[in-house]
């Protein structure tokens, strides 16, 4: 019993970093029509970033985790949106579905080819070590993890709900024009979503890679989970990333101990494919109409 | 519409002429470019006409692939292997758009990405029906009447043969009422919607057509290289095959034939870049989805336009220009 206690915690833990990227994915979508499929690489660059700082640059970690951020919100948050999306949107999504692909594509060989196609070692801010709680063992480091996401969580939702800037995003989610009439700036609006998905798709990377030890491929799974718990918890809504989220992490966890390792990957895959069929809006979403 | 049969038979010509004189390495890299003009165009339907995003385009080539194969070995000729490999493909797609295209969002994107992942890992793992990571050996290539096609230039003629009956039929579905309800659908889904056109059934045929083109190029695939392997059905060649597309120009006939060439031939060209060959070629795609999202043949257009003697008068070109 404590067994699978423990794989549910370290699940939990695994699955609230999941959804930060969920989160930010589900963000963009909403606020800006962008499916992100750079997500994963968005979140396996700041850490590359970070550890060029360290390595090159001689840089302390903390001091490096900072420039990382600042470097993950210039490039990922305002040069993304200004280089990428903003002329791409207006000829269709599909092209912009496309472009993504291939920037991360793009990202992925650069970390290969400029850094290192080997799986790195990233410095914890917390100790590697783990404590007894009813005896079941507990990894400091999950504990750490579950809270620091949770409370970017609290944060966040406080700031779009309980702020005017942040229901002023969610009036550009929800509808731009009529925003922009009410005096709304929605292109800084847009632009705030961005820096938000940025910053969240950092402190995902600097969570998960002292135990996801940084790889270029990293993208690839960690993208493919985004989306999947974006999907499952329900994308109209940003509690259903972070349901999605922990659920992910949990099912992921207990599938690495009950299922053979050669299906592991595959249980998330079959949930996403169980969810789009049965109940499509996601477990939290709601069913949504047609607009014409 | 004889301009463009006189093309088309212009095409065939170059077509069949290809090969001679070049090397066997030459020619089986054209064979490999008409492969994936084929699971090109048969993305190209889903995506450019339908407008649907699918990344499983490589999945399906793995099935059809591997179905081929396991099927000429067991003695089937390829003629019939072939098609039961398309059949299977096509029923797939059913199944597996069925539940992704209910919902008017790009969840078919994800449905593929999951599916493609689904497929690599159940090829990977059961090795007692594909051989697993050690792959398929031993596949023949087929014979026809007697001429075999083991040399590599009989079985570019064997490609293009195929390449050209699809290509054919391919045009040949564009300029029927299927085909125009495809480019409704991609035009304005609502407006189609309202005068007749399923849109549900109409996408889902495109998704399943597009799959088992997919299917085709994939046996096609088996008997060029005689041998299987997992590793080349993985998401990075859904991927590829899509930004063939993309970058050869989505919803153009020629596009998915011109995106083809480029990924195939491009290595070729840069590989003294070797390590860094992917990122020049997404980066350059990136570029082109900024400046010209729909891709190298509406490059074409545009610049042909500007030597086209313009049609409207001088007080109508604030109009002309919508």
């Amino acid at each position: 019993m404590t067994d699978f206690v423990q794989i549910v915690l370290s699940g939990l833990a695994t699955g609230s970093v999941y959804a930060l990227a969920a989160i930010g994915f589900t963000l963009l979508w909403q606020a800006s029509q962008t499916i992100n499929f750079a997500q994963g690489e968005f979140v396996m660059m700041p850490a590359f970033m970070a550890l060029a700082g360290i390595h090159f640059l001689g840089l302390p970690v903390i001091v490096a985790m900072l420039l990382a951020l600042a470097a993950s919100l210039l490039i990922m948050g305002l040069g993304f949106k200004k280089l990428v999306v903003e002329p791409i949107l207006p000829h269709g999504t599909l092209p912009l579905v496309t472009a993504t692909i291939a920037l991360g594509l793009f990202m992925k060989e650069s970390v290969k080819e400029l850094y290192s196609a080997e799986a790195q070692p990233f410095p914890s801010l917390l100790p590697h070590d783990a404590i007894n709680v009813f005896g079941a063992s507990i990894s400091i480091i999950d504990i750490g993890n579950l809270t620091i996401a949770l409370l970017v969580v609290v944060a966040l939702q406080y700031f779009l709900n309980g702020t005017r800037t942040g229901r002023s995003m969610q009036a550009t989610a929800q509808n731009p024009n009529v925003a922009l009439i009410l005096g709304v700036n929605v292109k800084k609006m847009i632009l705030y979503t961005f820096l938000i998905n940025a910053a969240l798709a950092t402190i995902a990377s600097f969570l998960v890679s002292p135990i996801y030890l940084p790889k270029f491929s990293n993208g690839e799974y960690l993208g493919m989970v985004a989306f999947i718990a974006a999907i499952v918890g329900g994308f109209n809504q940003v509690r259903g990333a972070l349901v999605g989220g922990l659920l992910i992490g949990v099912v992921d966890n207990l599938a690495a101990t009950y299922v053979s390792t050669q299906y592991r990957t595959a249980v998330p895959l079959i949930l996403l494919l169980v969810i789009i069929m049965v109940r499509p809006q996601g477990l939290l979403g709601k069913a949504e109409g047609r607009s014409v | 519409m004889s301009n463009k049969l006189i093309l088309a038979g212009i095409g065939v010509v170059i077509l069949l002429l290809l090969p001679i004189g070049q090397g066997n390495y030459v020619t089986y890299l054209l064979c490999s470019w008409l492969i994936f003009s084929i699971a090109a165009m048969g993305l190209n339907l889903t995506l450019g006409y339908a407008g649907q995003v699918s990344l499983a385009q490589a999945a399906f080539m793995g099935i059809g692939a591997y179905t081929s194969a396991l099927l000429t070995i067991a003695g089937l000729h390829w003629l019939v292997a072939a098609p039961i490999a398309m059949i299977l493909c096509f029923g797939i797609g059913l199944v597996l758009g069925y539940p992704a295209l209910r919902v008017q969002n790009h969840f078919l994107a994800f449905v593929t990405m999951a599916f493609n992942i689904l497929v690599y890992l159940i090829i990977r793992n059961e090795a007692w029906l594909t051989g697993g990571t050690l792959g398929l050996d031993g596949i023949e290539r087929p014979a026809f009447f007697g001429i075999e096609t083991d040399s590599q230039r009989a079985f570019y003629y064997f490609t293009a043969i195929v390449f050209i009956v699809v290509a054919f039929a391919f045009a040949a579905m564009i300029r029927s009422p299927w085909g125009r309800a495809f480019k409704a659908l991609r035009e304005n889904p609502i407006r189609a919607n309202s005068v007749g056109v399923d849109i549900r059934r109409m996408t889902l045929l495109a998704f399943a057509i597009g799959s088992s083109l997919g299917g085709l190029a994939g046996a096609l695939m088996a008997s060029l290289v005689q041998y299987l392997d997992p590793n080349s059905f993985v998401l990075m060649h859904s991927m590829q095959i899509l930004l063939m597309v993309v970058a050869g120009g989505s919803g153009f006939f020629l596009g998915p034939i011109l995106g083809a060439a480029l990924v195939i031939v491009m290595p070729e060209y840069l590989r003294f870049t070797e390590g860094y060959y992917l990122m020049i070629y997404s980066g350059l795609v990136v570029v082109l989805m900024i400046f010209y999202p729909s891709g190298l043949i509406g490059l074409g257009q545009k610049l042909t336009n500007r030597f086209k003697p313009q049609r409207a008068r001088a007080d109508l070109k604030e109009g002309a220009k919508l």
